[in-house]
């Protein structure tokens, strides 16, 4: 049986395929097509045969339940997203101008603070912040950039607006879904490549290679860059091997590291000790060095911090740069990238309310239900409140913890988070997701074309990370010919 | 580059794992063939499979009582069991899955579908015919992905530590088999007319007995048997064939004259055994001291190469010539002095050791 697209209702929201039922979106209109063409029982088969080359790949996510690490499967929409690449040209600017102004914005706080000075941001925000490290003051990352690796994430409003969701500076995932999800695509959908002009993704570890080489110290031909893995207990730990497996670079254990008297790092070989340039890690600031944070972690390197100072060794992120990622700081950036840039925001926050000021504290806090609440530092979607589908016993423990720390937490209001058709139970249905490009900077600036699309298969649910009930969709960047 | 410590220990027990879940696939083959064939009164069982991989002891403390199908369980599909067929591939999986950086893409999607395979066969209950039909997959699959490995991975170090680990594996399985076989057949007068068979099977658990018959061209004969499985040249699962495999692949390593020398002393060993003047005390015990060797040679390669050593790249003592890909950048990169600094090991590095430690054969026979 065909499909008809005209039964695909996405009602009141924007649905990235289809400006009106049975009227696909211009990117959308060749991919639409063809899904139609195959019909619905095609379809079906064709998302089995996705979920079996996951499996066969071993694509998986790490979920800690009940004391339990499970290895998933990674959930995956065989019905790809799709963005003209006019609007992916613009949504391109903004990422880049504004991970250079927090890049900027970052290296000013920890030497002259001259924003602070200005009063553009408040002192007592960035005093208050958790991701603000006094061992950071005063380093010198090359090229004065902090966060080499940024994960942003963008969703779509009912009338279309793309806004920025979330700055990830620390250790943003879900890259390497992005790349196999593409690989998949490829496989259950030969076809359509041969005829839409869909903006590749696959140089991305190539990309990341050129930058980490960037940071390197030491002016070689060939640095060794290494990606540090907390190890296979992470959630991410598939990504981290995936990464290095793909830039052909050692994946290592914070045991594998050593910092001699020297202040350079070294790595364990079946040879002995020899040298590291340049350290991709995926491991939190605070695990990074027992000499200088948590004294108990068993994850990171005695020493990295002071090889990192004395500049024997880069470190991407930087430490400290997540300072730039607390949800109170998000507030700030359309002002810092004015300040810094001289340019006005190309892409818009979505208008966010401070806490720590009473009389929005009073304004969210008299209906709840109007709002998401969420916490300045948390990620993956952990202690944010949900109003409108919130219990009163959840909203009752929210105004206790904004009480007690109301600098910690931020509300917006609730967003119609976009849709696109996704295959539930062998039916075309309209679900919520959002975006997720990623940025890299070093010597050079660059953006991946599109990003990982994530999308809550749960009937109306906003949620989208695959933590909590999240899958995910091949994302096309697609030229339209005028 | 030189390789890291960690991942050349990880691939060394991959390689183990395979070997181990692939022999042990061949045994339960063989002898579930074997039992076919014998009376019930030759008084053979799936307990005799068992006392090979050194597991008796822990099999007789999980089950005190066992039923008809408990050993061959045990054997095959027992998790609690770190010698049976599904906790190999399992170890095995999990150490291509922490070197999945290094080894070729295709050999982790080769061990995962694998296991997922076995996996849902063992979870199923199965008939006779199908758990045959495991034994054919894991050995098919094993084979193949060292097949891949041989033939889509550089044959660096890397490389080398999966042929030690494999050379290591087979001696150690070869041994056992042949210790177990010759302390149960060998002088049963009750099993003389099984004779032929019996030793057959134990050729067949190695895949030796076309290989034998081309080359010993008389009516088969405990102690031929026997001096074949430890002393033939040419037959990869052979005892003197897995030394001089071992000895090629150590000659390739960085700092290998510890390990070098210990092998050695086992080619010693082998070189003057004959096994036409040995009673089954004398082989039994030749067995137990080849196994301690093995082992010691087992702890230097530890010592070498895995332990996270805190001494600096420097001269060290090279027996053959290796291929020295790392000398030009080893150059004056020695730290200043040796680190002091020991670092815990993560939970993940424990993986990479052996979780069934097998006690040596002569401890429980």
């Amino acid at each position: 049986m065909p499909i008809d697209w005209t039964e695909y209702q996405p009602g009141e929201f924007y649905d990235e395929l289809f400006a009106a039922p049975g009227n696909a979106r211009p990117a959308a209109e060749h991919l639409t097509g063809y899904l139609a063409s195959l019909g619905q029982r095609e379809l079906a088969e064709r998302q089995g045969d996705a979920e079996r080359a996951i499996a066969e790949m071993g694509i998986t996510f790490t979920v800690y339940t009940e004391g339990q690490n499970i290895d998933r499967a990674w959930p995956f929409d065989v019905i790809p997203r799709t963005i003209e690449a006019q609007e992916w040209a613009r949504i391109e600017r903004g990422l880049v101008q504004r991970l250079k102004a927090l890049n900027h914005f970052i290296d000013d706080l920890y030497h002259d603070r001259r924003i602070i000075a200005d009063g553009v941001v408040p002192e007592d925000i960035i005093a208050t912040s958790a991701n603000f490290l006094e061992a950071c003051v005063g380093a010198n990352p090359p090229y004065g950039v902090w966060a080499n690796i940024c994960g942003t994430d963008l969703v779509r409003d009912k009338d279309g607006t793309v806004y920025v969701l979330e700055d990830n500076l620390r250790v943003p995932s879900g890259v390497s879904y992005m790349l196999e999800n593409r690989i998949i695509t490829k496989q259950v959908f030969p076809e359509m490549f041969e005829h839409a002009s869909i903006l590749p993704v696959d140089d991305y570890a190539s990309q990341l290679f050129d930058m980490l080489a960037s940071l390197s110290p030491r002016k070689l031909d060939f640095p060794r860059v290494v990606v540090l893995t907390p190890g296979i207990y992470n959630s991410a730990y598939f990504e981290h091997s995936y990464l290095a497996q793909r830039m052909g670079v050692d994946l290592v254990e914070g045991s594998d590291l050593v910092v001699a008297d020297d202040q350079c790092v070294y790595v364990r070989t079946i040879r002995g000790l020899e040298r590291v340039d340049v350290i991709y890690r995926r491991v939190n600031d605070t695990f990074l060095d027992p000499e200088c944070f948590d004294k108990d972690s068993v994850l990171g390197v005695p020493g990295l911090m002071r090889a990192w100072r004395a500049q024997t060794v880069a470190l991407a992120n930087a430490p400290g740069a997540g300072v730039a990622d607390d949800k109170v700081v998000y507030a700030y950036v359309p002002k810092i990238i004015e300040y810094y840039l001289h340019e006005s925001a190309i892409l818009p926050n979505v208008p966010t309310r401070l806490l720590r000021d009473e009389q929005s504290r009073k304004h969210v806090l008299g209906d709840l239900t109007k709002w998401v609440v969420k916490p300045a530092n948390e990620s993956g979607g952990y202690g944010m409140l949900i109003g409108p589908r919130s219990t009163p016993e959840e909203r009752a423990a929210m105004v206790a913890a904004v009480e007690a720390n109301p600098r910690n937490y931020i509300a917006q209001p609730v967003l119609a988070l976009s849709t696109a058709p996704t295959l539930v139970q062998q039916e075309i249905e309209p679900r919520h997701l959002d975006l997720r490009p990623f940025i890299l900077q070093g010597e050079r600036i660059w953006v991946t074309p599109g990003g990982l699309t994530r999308v809550a298969l749960r009937r109306g649910s906003l949620v989208v990370n695959s933590s909590q009930g999240g899958g995910s969709k091949d994302t096309w960047v697609v030229a339209v010919d005028p | 580059m030189s390789l890291l410590s960690r991942v050349a220990e990880r691939i060394y027990w991959s390689a183990r794992y395979l070997e181990r879940a692939e022999t042990t696939s061949r045994l339960a083959r063989v002898y579930g063939n074997l039992l076919l064939d014998l009376p019930r009164q030759a008084g053979l069982k799936w307990d005799l499979l068992i006392r090979i991989t050194g597991c008796a002891e822990r099999y007789r403390d999980l089950h005190p009582s066992p039923g008809a199908d408990t050993a061959e369980r045990f054997f095959v599909a027992d998790r609690n069991n770190a010698s049976s067929v599904r906790s190999s591939l399992a170890h095995a999986r999990e150490s291509i899955r922490t070197t999945r950086d290094i080894v070729p893409s295709e050999a982790w999607r080769s061990i995962n579908e694998l296991c997922m395979h076995v996996n849902q066969e063992l979870d199923a209950e199965t008939s006779h015919r199908r758990r045959y039909g495991i034994h054919s997959t894991v050995v098919e699959g094993c084979q193949q992905i060292s097949g891949l490995l041989a033939d889509t991975m550089s044959h660096d170090s890397g490389y080398q530590f999966f042929r030690i680990g494999r050379g290591m594996e087979r001696a150690d399985m070869t041994t056992r088999i042949i210790d177990v076989a010759a302390a149960t057949l060998l002088g049963r007068d009750d099993l003389a007319r099984f004779d032929n068979t019996l030793w057959m099977a134990v050729l067949q658990s190695l895949s030796a007995y076309q290989m034998y018959r081309q080359k010993i061209r008389r009516r088969i004969f405990g102690p031929d048997v026997i001096g074949y499985l430890l002393k033939d040249e040419q037959f990869p699962r052979a005892i003197s064939f897995s030394l001089r495999e071992l000895g090629g692949a150590l000659a390739l390593l960085p700092r290998n004259a510890g390990p070098h020398k210990k092998l050695g002393d086992l080619r010693r060993m082998l070189a003057t055994l004959d096994v036409g003047r040995l009673d089954i005390p004398a082989l039994h015990q030749w067995i137990d001291d080849v196994q301690l060797a093995f082992g010691e040679l087992h702890r230097l390669i530890h010592h070498t190469w895995f332990e996270p050593s805190t001494s600096a790249a420097g001269p060290s003592p090279v027996v053959a010539p290796a291929q020295d890909q790392g000398s030009a950048q080893r150059q004056g990169q020695t730290p200043g002095s040796t680190p002091g600094s020991t670092v815990g090991s993560t939970v993940g590095s424990t993986l990479a050791s052996d979780p069934g430690v097998r006690p040596q054969i002569g401890a429980k026979v």
